[in-house]
């Protein structure tokens, strides 16, 4: 079977169908691909890693936090590992920055040590106590009223988009098909086993489902009349700062964990960034993502206890995240209620860091409950490199431009980021198809002036390669229309067309 | 990689970049070159169709195109190169510019003047930290500005705009025009961010209402925008309990500033005042580093385009003055300070002055609104020159020409704005220079 991304039409069947287009539905589908199957992942937006996987702190955590012997602990760390072995292959930015603890005071020097011990149980390497010297020397940032840290040099930052687009467009390339704009609105079932899935494009018949729908896994688990869990979405802040601050902190400063959250957190990103954030806050509605002044006032006041000289003017935007929280573990498994039903569900904090190790995992557990695993050896288990203009010399930039002069015009300004480089990320095989697609893909508009300068231009890009007018680009969900044409106000049409 | 050597180069074709490049041609650089990152120069000018440009310049009202084309006419009709669709991607400190297009490649020029001329760029939501969700329909108004005026398409039918920058100004008439319902401007600050005569003929001619002192304290909608929240706020700008309202709209436009745009000099280690974004110049518009100059909205954001050309003319001779190496050594230079009712001032330092030179010509920002005020030049301490002015805006640039000899040879020197005794009928005109 051929590998497809897109709005296209359901195939009739499937041997499995994943439910769920963030990193972990795309981290099972590609782990799925290198097996002789044939899969379907739906996804209701048009991109993939549009919940949770957009808005998080892109940590790969080093894995001391979850109680031993949960699957917490225990796909953390191996996800911790598989990231280090798959990441450059599968075009996914990661850079082992190593994490820090900051103690503030001797009762919660215990604290972090208490972790350090949790953290070997759980087979976490290196993990060490740090002196508040050290801690000055690694981090000179740092506030120095702390008594000291503890060191994971295993910790790391991700790039969580390009993280579900490489698992993504690898699980393409190895034959997945992903259909996009397709919302899941039943379950069929034959004797509590699963038979297909209904979509508002139509039915497909399969007799394995997993479920990965993060925020929503709860609705489609009851969709299968499974009402063993429920999603409570928790809501997280964060504001992200200029590049030009970048050497603010050179690794990710947690403060002292308490029992609800990490904690307010002062790291870098991949692409060389600052953020600070996220709080917690549980809500209702699985779409709300608003920032809120209490929110964001309370993350500043938060990061300013571990960075005192937080450059609050250099701010460059600020979002919400929403984590799918079920409880205190994720929730791994065959359903209780339905046969051929697996689910991947609640995967909260360390998710991003699980996601290849729960596919592993998925695939085992699909096995156990009758899905045929036949080693596929087409498989390929790597993406092509895409180059970063900005991140080469002159001379590669000078051939670059030589083979495609397409790289020889900047779109993004504040990103350097060249014409090639989005025609690239809209004709790849997990293309974009919106704007926030283009920018998660290739940071054009992601920058300091946040899309001020090329959002019109790769607005006309987008329109051009995919052969679609203006006024039916997006900016990021379904129904997400940046703009009207002149003649829809004049005709004085209510809606937009 | 093809290399090329010009005397004077401007990084920018805006109104700033041909303006110094013309006015380096005329005062004698053999070989001058603009680089343009757009298919065409003009710059944002070529965005603002509306007129109300060129009254100080050209001595009519012209539009923002035409005002452009006044200025791409002389330099076609001049021996300046012109490079477009190029983008500098770094200027070093001394004067090889490497830039690159998709017809030329990567192109290293060799300069003996630079001249900055890169403009400015808004400010956008994350920077004024607007809470809510982030659908779209939320734009800057000079990217909405620039798909309704150019691609001719229209980013909502409801608006609602966020400050009182003249873009947003500019927009809401714009947005009428085009069928659309503008519903409020809402402005944080007690007073307006625009030209007093865009917010007579952009809002009060359209009935838009204006709200003063009130704040957006977020913006609504999942997919697309449905609304924002407004409340009032205090002299402290902290939202009053109680005053919260909600309007709705699909369009949220942003006019909440703009910043110079220094990416390469910041790159370069260009010295940058904190106030104007810009760099630090004397009244060369020479920078703190030798042979860099910059003139226009790079340099410090102005009200009108006329002051843009005027300075970068200035930055252009100097620019081909220094490339003949005819420019007076900076020598130790004096800074100019603002004191009690002043934001910023340019140029931040003087040079030795050129002889025959009878005076020099600043720019200032006013930190608040003022009635009848008298402008201030202080040299050591004593009052050495006075000024009426019949109003003082902080969106309104202040333009003040202080002879030479009223400058001295004083160490500290010096501007306030104080509140004047009486009322004024009229400024003082400006002593144009000989």
């Amino acid at each position: 079977m051929a590998g497809s991304f897109g709005p296209g039409p359901l195939p009739d069947s499937a041997d499995v169908v994943v439910i769920g287009g963030g990193v972990v539905g795309c981290a099972i589908a590609r782990e799925l691909s290198r097996f002789d199957l044939s899969v379907v992942l739906i996804e209701r937006s048009p991109d993939v890693a549009t919940g949770t996987s957009k808005a998080n702190s892109g940590i790969l955590h080093a894995g001391f936090d979850a109680d031993p012997g949960t699957w917490k602990a225990r796909l953390n760390v191996r996800g911790s590992r598989l990231y280090a072995e798959l990441s450059e292959g599968l075009g996914i930015p990661r850079k082992a920055t190593g994490s820090l603890v900051v103690a503030k005071d001797a009762a919660q020097m215990e604290t972090v040590a208490e972790l350090r011990h949790r953290g070997i149980d759980n087979g976490v390497p290196g993990l060490e106590i740090w002196t508040r010297d050290q801690v000055i020397a690694h981090e000179p940032n740092i506030s120095p009223d702390m008594a000291g840290a503890l060191w994971a040099p295993t910790g790391a930052i991700v790039c969580p988009f390009l993280a579900t687009v490489g698992f993504a467009e690898n699980a393409i390339r190895n034959g997945v098909r992903i259909v996009t704009e397709c919302t899941v609105t039943g379950i069929d079932m034959a004797d509590r086993q699963i038979v297909g899935v209904r979509t508002t494009r139509g039915r497909i018949a399969t007799r394995f489902v997993v479920n990965a729908a993060g925020l929503h896994s709860g609705e489609v688990a009851r969709l299968a009349g499974d009402d063993s869990f429920t999603i409570k979405p928790r809501r997280g802040e964060y504001i992200l700062f200029d590049r030009s601050v970048g050497q603010l902190v050179n690794t990710v400063l947690f403060p002292t964990p308490d029992k609800v959250s990490k904690g307010i957190l002062v790291a870098p990103t991949v692409h060389g960034n600052v953020f600070i954030g996220p709080d917690a806050t549980e809500i209702d509605d699985p779409e709300d993502r608003e920032t809120t002044a209490a929110g964001l006032g309370g993350i500043i006041a938060g990061a300013r206890r571990i960075v005192p000289g937080l450059p609050l003017g250099t701010a460059i935007t600020e979002f919400a995240g929403l984590r799918a929280a079920a409880g205190k573990d994720f929730i791994i498994g065959p359903s209780p209620a339905a046969r051929g039903l697996v689910h991947a569900a609640g995967i909260q904090s360390p998710g991003l860091t699980s996601a290849p190790a729960i596919g592993e995992v998925i695939v085992e557990m699909l096995q156990d409950v009758g899905l045929r695993l036949k080693p596929k050896a087409s498989f390929v288990p790597v993406n092509p490199e895409k180059p970063r203009f900005h991140d080469l010399d002159r001379e590669s930039q000078a051939l670059l431009i030589a083979s495609d002069p397409l790289f020889g015009r900047v779109i993004c300004r504040c990103e350097t980021i060249t014409e090639a480089e989005i025609v690239a990320a809209i004709q790849s095989p997990c293309g974009a198809r919106t704007v926030d697609g283009v920018k998660r893909r290739v940071r054009a508009g992601a920058g300091r002036c946040q899309g001020g300068f090329c959002g019109p231009r790769v607005t006309a890009i987008l329109a051009r390669e995919l052969g679609i007018p203006i006024t039916a680009i997006r900016k990021d969900s379904i129904d997400s229309w940046l703009f009207l044409s002149r003649a829809t106000l004049e005709a004085g049409e209510a809606s937009h067309a | 990689m093809r290399e090329f050597s010009y005397d004077v180069v401007t990084i920018g074709g805006g109104p700033a970049g041909m303006a110094a490049a013309l006015a380096a041609r005329e005062a004698g650089a053999a070989r001058v070159l603009i680089i343009e990152r757009d298919r065409e120069l003009g710059g944002i000018l070529q965005q603002c169709i509306h007129n109300g440009f060129g009254l100080r310049r050209f001595e009519e009202e012209l539009t923002g195109p035409g005002y452009a084309h006044r200025y791409i006419d002389m330099v076609r009709a001049s021996d300046i190169d012109v490079w477009l669709d190029t983008t500098v991607l770094a200027a070093e400190p001394d004067g090889v510019i490497t830039s690159v297009s998709p017809h030329a490649g990567m192109t290293i020029v060799k300069a003996k003047s630079v001249v900055y001329a890169m403009g400015c760029r808004e400010r956008t939501r994350g920077a004024i930290r607007t809470p809510g969700s982030r659908p779209a329909g939320v734009f800057t108004a000079g990217a909405a500005q620039r798909m309704v005026n150019m691609e001719g398409y229209l980013p909502g039918k409801e608006v609602v705009i966020v400050g009182s920058g003249d873009i947003g100004l500019i927009m809401a008439r714009r947005m009428t025009f085009e069928g659309a319902k503008v519903k409020a401007v809402f402005e944080i600050m007690p007073y307006s961010n625009g030209l007093t005569r865009n917010i007579v003929q952009c809002l009060e001619d359209f009935g838009i209402p204006l709200y003063l002192g009130h704040s957006v304290t977020a913006i609504h909608g999942k997919d697309r925008v449905t609304g924002v929240t407004v409340a009032q706020v205090n002299d402290r700008l902290e939202v009053i309990d109680g005053t919260a309202f909600d309007i709705a709209c699909d369009c949220v436009l942003l006019s909440v500033g703009l910043i110079p745009e220094n990416e390469l000099g910041r790159a370069a280690g260009l010295a940058l005042d904190p106030i104007t974004g810009g760099a630090l110049a004397d009244q060369f518009r020479q920078t703190a580093t030798p042979g860099f100059f910059a003139a226009g909205n790079v340099l410090h954001v102005h009200d009108l385009v006329d002051w843009v050309s005027e300075e970068a003319a200035i930055a252009g001779r100097s620019a081909a003055r220094h490339a003949q190496g005819e420019l007076p050594l900076s020598g130790s230079q004096r800074s100019v300070a603002v004191g009690e009712g002043l934001r910023t001032v340019v140029p931040q330092r003087l040079s030795a002055f050129e002889q025959g030179k009878m005076s020099v010509r600043f720019y200032f920002r006013a930190a608040k609104p003022m009635g009848a005020s008298l402008l201030q030049f202080w040299a050591d301490g004593v009052l050495a020159f006075e000024r009426k002015l019949r109003v003082v805006k902080p969106s309104e640039m202040i333009v003040a020409d202080i002879p030479v000899r009223k400058i001295g040879d004083a160490a500290t020197l010096e501007f306030r704005v104080l509140p004047a005794p009486e009322k004024i009928e009229a400024d003082d005109e400006i002593e144009e220079e000989a």
